[in-house]
């Protein structure tokens, strides 16, 4: 089981790398982008028979104390029982 | 005074904060981010570099060591605590301080000298320094930029949290002179109870004349000044 983790940074949140990244874009020719936010990607392989709610409880847990940081940023959380 | 550097894997200005003190003909002495007390101590310390290498973001894996738990217990009874440059970003993380410090606005490493000005001498991180002096100290740092949502910034502001900000050097809060995006040029804060502190710039780099300035040293001043002072009051009450 894979556990894969989206952070991005909260919208009330400075993200000068999103806008950076942004102003490449424009500047390479791609129109109509309104908005880019450079956030993290972190996956986490489990043991197989985890019971897929309890990582859910304890990820969320490791999500809010430790892997994001609530006061900057947002998180989403993803099980994937069937990824090996 | 006895003053406790912490060391985790990839601080690198705890060299200097040892020797800010002990210049200042006080005592301080390294204790390893794997041991679980701090000993005797009057102070903490807890110096500037890159911590577990800023991974995840700076100082979320420092604030697990084991000596953490001791600082925590240490502050929580009221004993002096002050993070500079990661130290600050530690802290936060711990929890010990309110707020976040993010990317500098510009994406920049910022290593140069600025200009700080003390928003109030009342607390034991500043109450040595003279009004309206300006301190002139270096910062060196990439994530230095303060953030707190509107409701904490506010409550920094009217308990009077703000210690340090950018200013030029006639003292104005002004945008040019804030060198990372910090909300309200906030360069460092304090807690509630007002013995934790967090600063981005480094008074330890600052402390003898032949560094450029001594400005710095003002810093170390006011919380020796501030244990003398508590250390003469409980005993004139035993």
């Amino acid at each position: 089981m894979k556990a894969k983790i989206i952070i991005t940074p909260k919208k009330a949140v400075l993200d000068p790398q999103g806008k950076t990244v942004q102003n490449a874009l424009e500047h390479l020719g791609y129109q109509g982008v309104t908005g880019v936010h450079v956030g993290k990607y972190i996956e986490i392989e489990l043991a197989a028979g985890t019971d897929p709610e309890a990582a859910r409880r304890a990820l969320n847990e490791a999500c809010h104390r430790f892997l994001s940081n609530p006061i900057i940023e947002d998180y989403r959380l993803e099980l994937d029982p069937a990824a090996a | 005074m006895h003053f406790a550097v912490i060391q985790f894997p990839a601080s690198n200005c705890d060299q200097d904060c040892r020797h800010a003190i002990r210049v200042l003909g006080h005592e301080a002495e390294f204790v390893w981010h794997k041991e679980t007390g701090l000993g005797a101590v009057d102070a903490v310390i807890i110096p500037g570099g890159f911590s577990y290498g800023d991974y995840l973001r700076c100082g979320a894996i420092a604030r697990f060591s084991p000596v953490m738990q001791a600082v925590q217990e240490f502050a929580a009874g009221g004993g002096l605590v002050i993070g500079i440059c990661n130290g600050f970003q530690i802290l936060c993380e711990a929890g010990l301080l309110p707020g976040a410090l993010v990317r500098n606005r510009d994406l920049q490493f910022h290593c140069e000298p600025v200009h700080l000005r003390v928003a109030t001498h009342d607390s034991p991180f500043t109450c040595k320094v003279p009004a309206g002096r300006i301190l002139r100290i270096p910062i060196a740092h990439g994530e230095g930029c303060y953030y707190a949502d509107a409701a904490v910034l506010s409550e920094l502001e009217r308990r009077r949290q703000i210690l340090w900000q950018y200013c030029d050097a006639d003292g104005n809060l002004t945008e040019s002179a804030n060198p990372n995006g910090s909300l309200l040029n906030i360069a460092g804060i304090c807690n509630e109870q007002r013995n934790v502190a967090g600063l981005m710039p480094h008074p330890d780099r600052a402390s003898e004349e032949i560094l450029g300035s001594a400005d710095g040293r003002l810093i170390f001043e006011s919380m020796i000044e501030a244990l003398l002072v508590s250390r003469e009051s409980s005993t004139s009450e035993t």
